[in-house]
């Protein structure tokens, strides 16, 4: 591609974003969508799995192995893996082919940070815990499972970033979110809404890192600084 | 009364943490546990709320076996306090302290009216209540622990060398204060320590624990310090010299009545003369 092209094309026609405002709109939606519903479906499935790592750490090895192997499957080998059963395109069923790759890519990220959320419980605290009447369950959900909050925001964080980057590949198959511009840009030669996609993909990313931030801050008020002893 | 009656502990790889013990904490009292490490001083004490199962023997609290309870519901009545505190982190100081009267079911209201209670009767301003752990000095946090442990009003309480973290001047004040607390609440203390002094400090009765998880001697410190065993618990006090140097800090702590702060004064002024 030609930066310049069509002689005297400026590198961002404003214009066009006026006369698109719709179309982005419904784009930068529907990446969300694709980007972030992984990340849901991912805590869902990372959480008890996690817990059950944390209790039984023989499962942690083979279950870090898997989910290691699935994060070094090129996305787009993992995308086409979905096609026979959820199809292909943009919207309905289809979103799926896209969704649940990026929810096993997630697991990778998310089970490790909330086995090492789970594991920065103090032993202390733990040992208080049962010492003063807390059951098994109780502990996991009262203490436990809040202490290990902020790590496992930090590994959403991370997940959320990846994912909103990667949903942009999913344009080789006919649903990328606003990676479908990068397609309409190169083929017809037109910088704009690569550009465009561009930036707001980075600003997708910044955002959705900005609210796990706040949401980490107001949900672990307890977390915010170290103490120092005195 | 705690009582443990032919007491062991032996791990699977044989090792023998507590052997045969046979001990009795009277009601209302401080038995403090010391000796060197590995001598099965906190195994002992962890027994008492089934942190820990016994290979053999019984212990029983006023005359019921420790077994017949559920474990949660035994421990909800005994009060537990560790070197670091253990509070938790994500919890208020008040809802730390409530913890226990949460997990019994109490109202709300009437937990926290109780955890604020107790912080000003453990010498922490009110004001502390809504802050978090970590915005707390080791000693508050120590002082937190205490208030934690007695919030239930449990008649046992367990406690795992818990000044032991802090520097000793307030490592001193948290002792005095605890002996005073002490005289008003009359709980029955296990009370943990590597520390002869503060053992000697603290305790009506001590149990000193030797290496392999023996009882050496149980006695008053009085006992212990005019009349110890041979052998290990003699050296444990640190021999002749030592022996001499805690009967002459027992006899400068001698107080008939609990010490309020201007007696403290005059022995002090006493010991620098």
């Amino acid at each position: 591609m030609s930066v310049l092209a069509a002689g005297g094309e400026p590198l961002v026609r404003w214009s066009w974003i006026g006369d698109h405002t719709d179309e982005l709109t419904t784009l930068t939606l529907h990446h969300l969508k694709l980007a972030l519903l992984p990340i849901v479906f991912g805590l869902i499935i990372a959480i008890p799995l996690g817990i059950m790592c944390a209790r039984w750490r023989w499962i942690y090895p083979p279950t870090l192995g898997v989910a290691n192997v699935l994060y070094g499957v090129p996305s787009l080998a993992l995308f086409m893996l979905f096609i026979p059963y959820f199809g292909i395109g943009s919207g309905g069923k289809a979103d799926f082919t896209i969704i649940l790759p990026l929810t096993l890519f997630s697991l990778s990220v998310l089970v490790p940070n909330v086995v090492d959320g789970l594991r920065s419980v103090p032993e202390p605290v733990r040992q208080a815990a049962t010492a003063m009447g807390f059951g098994t369950l109780r502990r996991l959900v009262q203490v436990e499972l809040p202490i290990a909050v902020p790590v496992v925001i930090a590994g959403a964080r991370v997940a959320a970033v990846a994912s909103i980057s990667l949903v942009s590949v999913g344009v080789l198959i006919g649903n990328g979110g606003l990676g479908q511009l990068f397609i309409d840009g190169y083929s017809r030669d037109f910088t704009t809404p690569i550009i465009v996609s561009s930036v707001l993909i980075l600003a997708l990313a910044l955002i959705s890192d900005g609210v796990l931030v706040t949401a980490q801050r107001l949900l672990t008020p307890w977390a915010r600084t170290r103490r120092s002893n005195g | 009364m705690i009582k443990f009656d032919g007491v062991t502990k032996r791990y699977p790889d044989g090792t023998v943490a507590v052997d045969d013990l046979t001990l009795e904490l009277p009601s209302g009292q401080i038995t403090v546990f010391v000796g060197p490490s590995g001598c099965g001083k906190t195994t002992s004490l962890r027994m008492i709320n089934r942190m820990i199962d016994p290979t053999a023997g019984t212990i029983s609290i006023d005359g019921e076996d420790i077994r017949k309870k559920d474990a949660s519901d035994l421990r909800r009545g005994i009060g537990y306090v560790i070197q670091h505190a253990g509070l938790f982190p994500h919890r208020t100081i008040v809802d730390n302290i409530a913890t226990v009267p949460y997990l019994l079911g109490w109202d709300k209201k009437k937990a926290r009216a109780t955890a604020m209670e107790l912080m000003e009767r453990v010498g922490l301003d009110t004001k502390m209540a809504k802050r978090y752990p970590f915005q707390l000095s080791g000693g508050q946090q120590q002082r937190v622990g205490v208030a934690r442990a007695l919030a239930a009003d449990p008649p046992v309480m367990l406690m795992d060398e818990p000044f032991s973290a802090v520097d000793p001047i307030v490592r001193k004040s948290l002792q005095d204060e605890f002996l005073r607390l002490q005289s008003e609440v009359r709980k029955t203390i296990a009370f943990v320590t590597h520390d002869i002094d503060e053992a000697i400090k603290l305790g009506h009765r001590i149990a000193v624990f030797q290496t392999g998880g023996v009882l050496a001697q149980h006695a008053t410190p009085d006992e212990l310090l005019t009349d110890p065993a041979e052998g290990f618990v003699t050296e444990f006090l640190g021999g002749e010299k030592g022996l001499k140097r805690l009967r002459f800090n027992r006899e400068l702590d001698a107080t008939p009545e609990p010490a309020d702060d201007r007696a403290d004064e005059d022995e002090v002024e006493a010991a620098e003369r």
